[in-house]
């Protein structure tokens, strides 16, 4: 009994060891493919080697613009919700004015960067992985390789830059129209004044908080990207390989979005800046 | 026996490991400059793995590959890159970019190591096209091509930047037998028009006694026997013969 009791230790701790070796493989590959882009990024220019503006234009348009519909979508709801939701708690103690800025603040600060991140690690990220990860397996990377040419820089970069600019835009988009769901709940339902209602707006919104949003929003396409394209490159074993992949990828980016989330606003919260 | 000047690739006791099981074990050959060289052996048997070693796609376990008397595990970063420029590559899929027209697949490696302006390369594109038979296809996207056309595609790539080495992953898998015939075809008139060096692995062995100057055998990671495509098909080597031969009797056992 005992005998056994201690095998199975053995072979537990046996189990936990290969598991933290293989996370430390995963975070010191993904960490060399971020360092990888970063080096294309900065040191390609000097080499000849800058990015295809086309292929970065085509991803902006991609990523970007065709993200509008359901990132509005997604935030004007959710602006809604939190006014009614707000009101409900705020009414109670006859303070329903401030749905206006609760609404506001928290869009900034909180839900408009990690929704839209959120949308778009399944949009994007999805589809990142599912272009690189049939690439992959149909000898198309490789093929780039033979030709000397680098796939980080031909496909990952343009991605990399492109959602780095696109998703600020798109919170900044997300933020907006959250606010318009919350004005009109506050306007037409709560019947508070219109122009008490902006003014109360952003009474109490600091830069601060536009600015921790969007740094947070930057982290977050960085997350998305990378994820994507780890799991892409990562992909083995045909079409059923894709299709795991893209779902391993837009489950990994979901996690570090959220525990990115967390550390950041910890990091907000008690470091004052 | 040939000068050395002659041979423009040499494998030097290659092995290769994937995950604790030899794929190739010491193999070692010549390759002449300008012939058609095959390497033969079934499914299994390590000879993707061992053009992927020669293109340099891949690194052996152990063992050196020279070109051009090269070694070229010495070589890294972009003194290998642009050793590599003079490689050209064709692979079992084709591996056209899905997204870009046949054209634009073309161009690619062009446009990516030249500064030449946009309708040189066009040019240089369409020539490497009419090469292989696919003048008035250029604007067409992969997937509006039959298998043989993706494949000459592919081949139209393989030698855009005008290489001293073609690498030919299974040329002929999955086409009918005309258009297997068209490809051989294509494959002697470019190595002889171009004056390039083919090496190609198949287990095709209609394409085999077509195209092939030489031949190697690969069989279970070790190589069996090299020789001309004459000496190959008289051996009196059982494996060699039942392969050729596609017997199910012989010393190949299917596990």
């Amino acid at each position: 009994m005992s005998e056994q009791r201690g095998f199975s230790i053995f072979k537990k701790s046996e189990e936990i060891g290969t598991l933290v070796l293989s996370a430390w493989r995963v975070f010191t590959e993904g960490a060399g493919l971020f360092l990888e882009t970063l080096y294309w990024i900065f040191i390609g220019p000097f080499k000849g080697k800058s990015v295809d503006f086309k292929a970065l234009f085509q991803q902006m348009v991609f990523m970007g613009y065709e993200s509008v519909k359901i990132v509005f979508f997604v935030t004007f709801f959710t602006g809604i919700v939190l006014a009614m939701q707000s009101a409900h708690q705020l009414s109670k103690m006859g303070g329903t004015i401030y749905v206006a800025s609760l609404v506001t603040i928290s869009l900034c600060r909180e839900l408009g960067p990690v929704l839209t991140a959120l949308v778009l690690a399944g949009r994007i990220g999805a589809s990142i992985t599912a272009e690189i990860g049939s690439m992959k397996v149909n000898e198309q990377i490789e093929a780039l390789d033979t030709m000397g040419i680098n796939p980080v820089r031909y496909l990952v970069v343009p991605k990399f830059l492109a959602l780095l600019f696109m998703l600020p835009i798109l919170t900044v988009l997300g933020d907006a129209s959250g606010m318009l769901g919350g004005y009109m709940i506050g306007v037409y339902n709560l019947k508070i004044n219109a122009g008490l209602y902006v003014q109360t707006a952003f009474k109490f919104l600091t830069i601060k908080d536009i600015y921790t949003g969007l740094s947070k929003s930057l982290v977050f396409a960085i997350i998305i990207t990378m994820v994507g394209v780890y799991q892409g490159l990562k992909t083995n074993g045909g079409a059923v390989g894709v299709g795991r992949a893209t779902t391993i990828s837009v489950v990994v980016s979901f996690i570090m979005i959220i525990l990115a989330d967390c550390v950041m606003t910890g990091i907000y919260f008690f470091v004052k800046m | 026996m040939a000068n050395s000047s002659d041979i423009i690739l040499s494998v030097r006791q290659i092995e290769k490991t994937y995950h604790g099981r030899r794929v190739l074990e010491n193999v070692s050959f010549d390759v002449r400059r300008g012939e058609v060289f095959v390497i033969m052996g079934g499914s299994g048997c390590g000879k993707s793995t061992m053009l992927r070693i020669m293109a340099g796609g891949v690194p052996p376990t152990s063992g050196k590959v020279f070109f051009n008397g090269q070694d070229m595990s010495a070589v890294k970063g972009e003194a290998r890159e642009k050793i590599r420029r003079r490689f050209g590559m064709s692979f079992q899929s084709a591996a056209l970019l899905d997204y870009l027209t046949v054209e634009e697949n073309v161009s690619l490696p062009i446009k990516e190591h030249t500064r030449l302006a946009a309708n040189i390369i066009s040019i240089m594109a369409q020539t490497k096209l009419n090469l292989v038979g696919l003048q008035g296809f250029a604007k067409f996207l992969p997937d509006e091509l039959s298998g043989g056309m993706r494949k000459r595609a592919g081949l139209a790539r393989a030698i855009a930047m005008d290489p001293e080495i073609v690498f030919y992953d299974e040329p002929t898998a999955g086409l009918d037998p005309v258009v297997c015939a068209v490809v051989d075809q294509l494959i002697l008139d470019l190595t002889k028009k171009l004056q390039i060096t083919s090496i190609v692995v198949t287990h095709n062995m209609e394409s085999v006694f077509r195209i092939a100057d030489r031949v190697a055998m690969l069989y279970q990671g070790r190589l069996l026997q090299v020789g001309t495509a004459e000496e190959i098909k008289n051996t009196a080597d059982p494996v060699v013969q039942q392969f050729i031969r596609g017997n199910i009797e012989g010393p190949i056992q299917m596990s």
